[in-house]
């Protein structure tokens, strides 16, 4: 069996769903083989031999301190090192351009935005904001593939006890130094790429975000937003779905005073289930919605979340 | 060697010429490359020869002797994409057309870049947009610098360059807000969160007439056909299926109820 490297970009005790995920799909693909983005400590070593990790390789120091060079220039030799047949990497921003450099490293081919990978390395993902499904391939070599979260169903895993190696990264070159890093503040609500269900707001809010924040925590939901919102400053960037923010495909989404422009269904148009709520009858959004209400979201909305707490006692 | 304050800035911006996202996209032929027919500028690619303009106009513009070079790589009418640029305020153009370009993956499209770049010799920054709005992966900045050995200073929605030639730069992600530095030469990619693109006025738009062009070929840059295009691609497309259409479903209008009716709804669908 071919190893696979995943690389885990933020090791811990504990690792999220996101990284289950990417472990698993190395399972099915291969021999899970770990490149740790930070140096090696017990409780991670533990946590990723838990999940199946056949062997482990971690820099001999931090890798922050540069943008991305220095982790492509590690993921890079880790690959080589283990000789791996297919590197999986997280859809992050800072994923994606490791990918990239590690392609160059390694001449390979990168494919992002990855939400499935059969056996042979075939690639499914959607283009044109969801316009088409592709297939595609990787055809110079190590395929390097970022995958997006929900992809796959996290599965449990034999614990192992990998053999740990550190290595000593080259010179990874010219590199952009982080002068500063300033943690944001971590909402209570689930992350609004991994949500099974996201409530979003849009212009008909009229800058006050309270009923879809009541509706999201009613559905235990992430909170989201349109580009009218977040250039009004109603909400803040990071959570625009849309072409230039998030691409999301929840189980559910619930849109509230948003239009349906063009470049917010680039966002969204792949979810499984789309609910929307607009006071203009005429908003595209209706021509995509499995169940639309024309009317007040401000009103909708404070009132369903009403009646899903009666509905639970 | 990094560009202090007396020395003539360099400046690239990479252009892209993409279908007007806001019409409907299509895949053709057996390639699978994109429909071309109805494009613009990249609206992306707007905020880096914002960002590229500030820059030089921060330390005097082009009657200091700055510069500004709009780049792009593409068919015939992808020069649109350089004219627009040049409107904005861009002092001159680079075009790169050539028929075996067709179908290039961000692998041989950095390539042709790359060599665009060295070809051409002598920048301080390289800025592109975070993304063209049509293959929208991200990738051909960072496999720029990894070409080019530059830093790179990616997704930034702030950048300044000070006395010492040193760029500053803002990178947000959902949990953190990085500061980053670095001495030119640099490559820089901007997101839609920086300063908002100016729109041509009439006199640069008639400027824009005057000022010049070079077209570049594959050879210029010493490159073969079976490096770019298909040929010289990483990554093939091996199928592609439209999305099949989203059929519009219930639409109910509130009759004081519809918060109810929306909970009917999801428990109906199991959602709750």
């Amino acid at each position: 069996m071919a190893n696979i490297l995943v690389f885990i970009d933020t090791p811990t005790a504990q690792p999220g769903k996101a990284q289950r995920e990417l472990l698993t799909l190395g399972h099915r693909l291969g021999e899970p083989v770990v490149a740790l983005g930070s140096p090696a400590a017990d409780e991670t070593v533990a946590a990723y031999a838990n999940l199946g990790a056949t062997a482990l390789y971690a820099p001999a120091g931090a890798l922050a301190g540069t943008l991305i060079a220095g982790e492509a220039a590690f993921v890079a030799e880790a690959a080589r090192a283990c000789s791996a047949g297919a590197v999986l990497l997280p859809n992050s921003a800072d994923g994606k351009e490791i990918a990239a450099r590690v392609g160059i490293k390694l001449s390979a081919g990168v494919i992002t935005d990855a939400v499935d990978v059969t056996a042979d390395l075939t690639v499914t993902k959607s283009v044109l904001a969801g316009g088409y499904t592709v297939n595609a391939r990787a055809v110079q070599g190590t395929p390097v593939i970022t995958v997006k979260p929900n992809s796959v169903e996290p599965t449990d895993a034999a614990a192992t006890s990998p053999e740990v190696t550190t290595l000593e990264v080259a010179d990874a070159g010219p590199a952009a130094r982080v002068t500063e890093t300033v943690e944001k503040a971590v909402s209570a609500r689930p992350e609004l790429q991994d949500a099974r269900i996201v409530v979003s707001g849009g212009r008909g809010l009229d800058g006050d975000f309270t009923p879809v924040e009541q509706l999201a925590d009613a559905l235990g939901a992430a909170v989201g937003a349109s580009r009218a919102a977040t250039d009004a400053g109603w909400i803040e960037h990071s959570y625009q779905v849309g072409q230039t923010g998030k691409t999301i495909s929840p189980q559910l989404y619930i849109c509230a005073g948003i239009s349906g422009a063009i470049q917010h269904k680039a966002g969204m148009q792949t979810s499984q289930v789309i609910v929307a709520i607009n006071s203009d009858e005429d908003a595209p959004i209706f021509e995509i919605a499995d169940f639309g209400i024309v009317g007040d979201a401000r009103s909708v909305l404070p009132q369903a979340a009403a009646e899903i707490q009666r509905r639970k006692g | 060697m990094s560009v202090t304050s007396g020395a003539p800035l360099k400046v690239l911006v990479l252009v892209k010429h993409v279908p007007d996202a806001q019409f409907d996209r299509h895949l053709t032929g057996s390639d699978h490359v994109i429909d071309r027919s109805e494009s613009i500028l990249s609206e992306l690619d707007e905020y880096a020869v914002e960002a590229a303009l500030q820059l030089v106009e921060a330390r005097g513009g082009a009657k200091a002797g700055h510069t500004v070079t709009a780049l792009t790589m593409g068919p015939e009418r992808a020069s649109a994409a350089v004219k627009k640029s040049l409107q904005m305020g861009a002092t001159d153009g680079v075009h790169i057309n050539d028929p075996a370009l067709a179908g290039s993956d961000a692998a041989a499209t950095s390539l042709v870049l790359a060599s665009a770049v060295n070809h051409l010799g002598g920048f301080d920054v390289i800025i592109t947009g975070m993304a063209s709005t049509d293959g929208e992966t991200s990738l051909v900045p960072a496999q720029l610098a990894e070409r080019l050995s530059l830093p790179q200073l990616t997704m930034v929605s702030s950048l300044e360059l000070g006395e010492d030639g040193v760029l500053t730069a803002r990178r947000d992600s959902d949990t953190t807000s990085k500061t980053l530095q670095a001495a030119t030469p640099a490559l820089v990619s901007v997101t839609d969160q920086g300063e908002e693109a100016r729109y041509p006025n009439f006199k640069g738009i008639m400027g824009a007439k005057k000022k010049k062009t070079v077209a570049l070929s594959l050879s210029d840059l010493g490159l073969e056909a079976s490096q770019v295009g298909a040929a010289g691609s990483w990554t093939r497309i091996e199928d592609a299926s439209p999305r099949p259409p989203r059929e519009a479903g219930t639409v109910v209008t509130d009759s004081g109820n519809a918060g109810v009716e929306l909970v009917d709804f999801l428990a109906d669908k199991k959602l709750l």
